[in-house]
């Protein structure tokens, strides 16, 4: 049973017997966690070990496809968020999500950020002007949309772009963030600043992020979750994880022996 | 054979790899073999002569003298002196890299006439599919030369003044080409918005059921459905019930046309929208319409309003289901229930008739036709360039 040694927290996500399936490909095996509020916690693993699926079952992402289905457990705040009740759309207001490319809408970068607001707020056009400044300073892409707020979303580059993504999710005000290998896409630079970005971010929201780099998840994360094969194969503080892992397998993978 | 596994895998970095998992190399030399594409591309410029493969051999960054924390660092993908890497786990021996270097001239030679032979093969592929291109043009060209021979003569203002004649006399084509834009607008105007719900319907909700699968089939065979059948249908549903031939009849054959053109190029470019702008938008909480509205279809517009244009393009030169509907007018008509005059038919009937100045007329149509045609063709292919997503 993983513990967390050094920093006690309140649970935000608390996950009892998560099974996912592909059809009938069990792509999820019993898992069971605990990822601490205000924090950042990292999943690893090799390609198909399951650590973007179990991000997908955090905002029930697979429900957009027939053949996905959880079964078990993940409460939000103590609420059981696969419940058949659960609306999905509060949900979403809820937990966030970015994702490996960048996707900026069709449209201009004030409206990417209003788009989502309007969702579930009615803002005057004051209100609003200050929420996209304040959505757009927080992922620090102000100083350089805020000359260009009626231009296309995707006349920025690939780094903006993504940040720009940061911001849409944030701008909803969500209690979760999930990122999705948010920086597998960019630029070492644009990485950086994004890395910057998720130790700010972290303040205000509960980022959960999927990495493949080893690195990154060892230099943003409080807490670090190993997954091999649908299973969780460690979970536990960072530094500990990476210096001192538990298991056989998770050392062989941090040492760079696979995958 | 050693020779030319050798050669195969100095001429490309993907060659390397392909060799080093197919042949029998200890998993020293496999990873020897991936530890920098440079190294390959190095090869190849080393082809030139054997003493400046000697001169750079020993020096160049990957030939085996690589330090062993940077190669280790760069097998497993940490940085340099990460404390958990083992290095001695994880780093070959060297010896393996100086295998990529090749030692004789007989190994080089063999490259060479690899290489003449993939130059003649690629000279031989440029040249037959040059001379297909050639051929394709020829027939094109030479129906726009003869089209603009014939019609060029033809053209004067009088065209789009006066209605057609009775032979023998002047005239122009006016009310065919009013009759002609149009059914052709009402037919755009009917097809288009039931093309594009249909094609929404296919793309958005077409994952699961029957429904979707039937009618993707259905359109397609509506899509290759001769135009001749689609103007028999409505002759006999409309045109034989009401007792004469009109110009709405016209309009609602062509729209039987331009529906399956819509629907498959909206349900096409809907596809094209990568799938994690849909995840992106639903992400945030947003309902299916409002994805369907605000992001997809607006993501797709540009591909959507190429295919409308396309489909006008089409049904500005059909004249079959004309033949059974609208059929002619001599007249000037801007009543839709009574039979109207337009291009095609017009041309049909005065390209075939013995009068000299009848047949002018006709080539000037068939030249006003592919010039419409040709701009809306153009148009689209400039729309959809500017503005398709490049990422």
């Amino acid at each position: 049973m993983p513990t967390h040694s050094t920093k006690i927290t309140k649970p935000k996500l608390i996950v009892r017997d998560l099974n996912f399936y592909y059809g009938t490909e069990r792509a999820l095996k019993d898992v069971n966690m605990t990822i601490p509020e205000k924090m950042v916690t990292a999943f690893i693993g090799p390609s198909g070990c399951g650590k973007s699926t179990i991000l997908r079952t955090f905002n029930r992402m697979y429900q957009l496809y027939p053949k996905q289905k959880a079964t078990g457990e993940v409460l939000l705040d103590g609420e059981n968020i696969l419940d058949k009740k659960q609306d999905l759309n509060m949900l979403r207001a809820k937990v966030g999500m970015v994702f490996q490319k960048p996707t900026p809408f069709p449209m201009s970068i004030y409206d990417n950020i209003a788009f989502g607001v309007k969702l579930y707020e009615r803002l005057s056009r004051y209100d609003m002007d200050e929420r996209v400044e304040w959505a757009l300073s927080k992922a620090a892409l102000w100083t350089e949309a805020k000359d260009k707020l009626k231009k296309n979303g995707t006349s920025l580059s690939g780094g903006q772009q993504q940040r720009l993504c940061i911001a849409r999710a944030i701008a909803v005000k969500p209690q979760v963030l999930l990122l999705d290998e948010p920086t597998s896409a960019l630029d070492p630079i644009s990485t950086a600043h994004i890395e910057k970005l998720i130790n700010e971010l972290k303040t205000d929201f509960t980022i959960v992020i999927v990495t493949h780099n080893m690195q990154q998840a060892a230099r943003v994360s409080d807490f670090t979750a190993y997954m091999y094969l649908g299973n969780l194969i460690e979970f536990g503080d960072t530094s500990t994880l990476f210096t001192n892992p538990k298991h056989k397998e998770t050392e062989d993978y941090i040492t760079g022996r696979f995958g | 054979m050693q020779g030319k596994r050798d050669a195969i895998w100095l001429f490309h970095p993907q060659g390397v790899g392909r060799a080093c998992t197919k042949g029998r190399q200890s998993t020293t030399q496999q990873a020897a073999c991936g530890i920098d594409t440079k190294a390959a591309e190095a090869t190849t410029i080393t082809l030139q002569t054997r003493s400046e493969q000697r001169r750079n051999a020993p020096d160049s960054p990957v030939s085996g003298g690589l330090p062993p924390d940077v190669a280790s660092a760069a097998l497993s993908g940490l940085p340099r002196g990460w404390p958990l890497a083992t290095p001695s786990a994880l780093h070959p021996s060297p010896s393996g890299a100086q295998r990529i270097w090749p030692n004789d001239g007989q190994q080089t030679l063999i490259m060479l006439t690899l290489y003449a032979r993939r130059r003649l093969i690629n000279a031989l592929s440029l040249g037959v599919s040059t001379l297909a291109m050639l051929f394709g043009l020829f027939w094109l060209g030479w129906i726009l030369w003869t089209l603009l021979a014939n019609g060029l003569q033809g053209l004067n203002l009088n065209l789009f003044t006066q209605m057609t004649p009775p032979p023998g006399s002047e005239g122009g084509l006016l009310n065919a080409i009013a009759g002609s834009l149009m059914m052709t607008f009402i037919a755009t105007l009917i097809g288009t918005p039931i093309g594009i719900l249909a094609g929404t319907y296919l793309a958005e909700f077409g994952q699961r059921g029957w429904l979707a699968p039937v009618t993707r089939f259905i359109n397609d065979v509506l899509l290759s459905a001769p135009s001749i059948v689609i103007g028999l249908f409505v002759y006999e549903i409309y045109v034989i019930k009401i007792g004469h031939f009109s110009g709405w009849a016209g309009a609602f054959a062509l729209s039987i046309i331009v529906i399956p053109v819509v629907i498959r190029t909206t349900e096409n470019m809907l596809r094209l929208v990568p799938n994690t702008l849909r995840e992106a938008a639903a992400a945030l909480g947003t309902p299916q319409w409002k994805i369907i509205n605000f992001v997809t279809l607006r993501a797709a517009r540009a591909g959507i309003l190429t295919g409308i244009l396309l489909a006008v393009a089409r049904i500005s030169g059909e004249t079959a289901p004309l033949l059974f509907t609208s059929l002619n007018n001599q007249f000037w008509s801007s009543d839709l229930n009574q039979p109207m005059a337009n291009l095609p038919v017009v041309i049909f009937q005065f390209a075939m008739s013995p009068y000299a100045d009848w047949q002018s007329l006709a080539w000037a149509g068939a030249l006003l036709i592919t010039v419409s045609v040709l701009t809306l063709n153009i148009l689209a292919r400039v729309l959809f360039r500017q503005t398709v997503p490049s990422h």
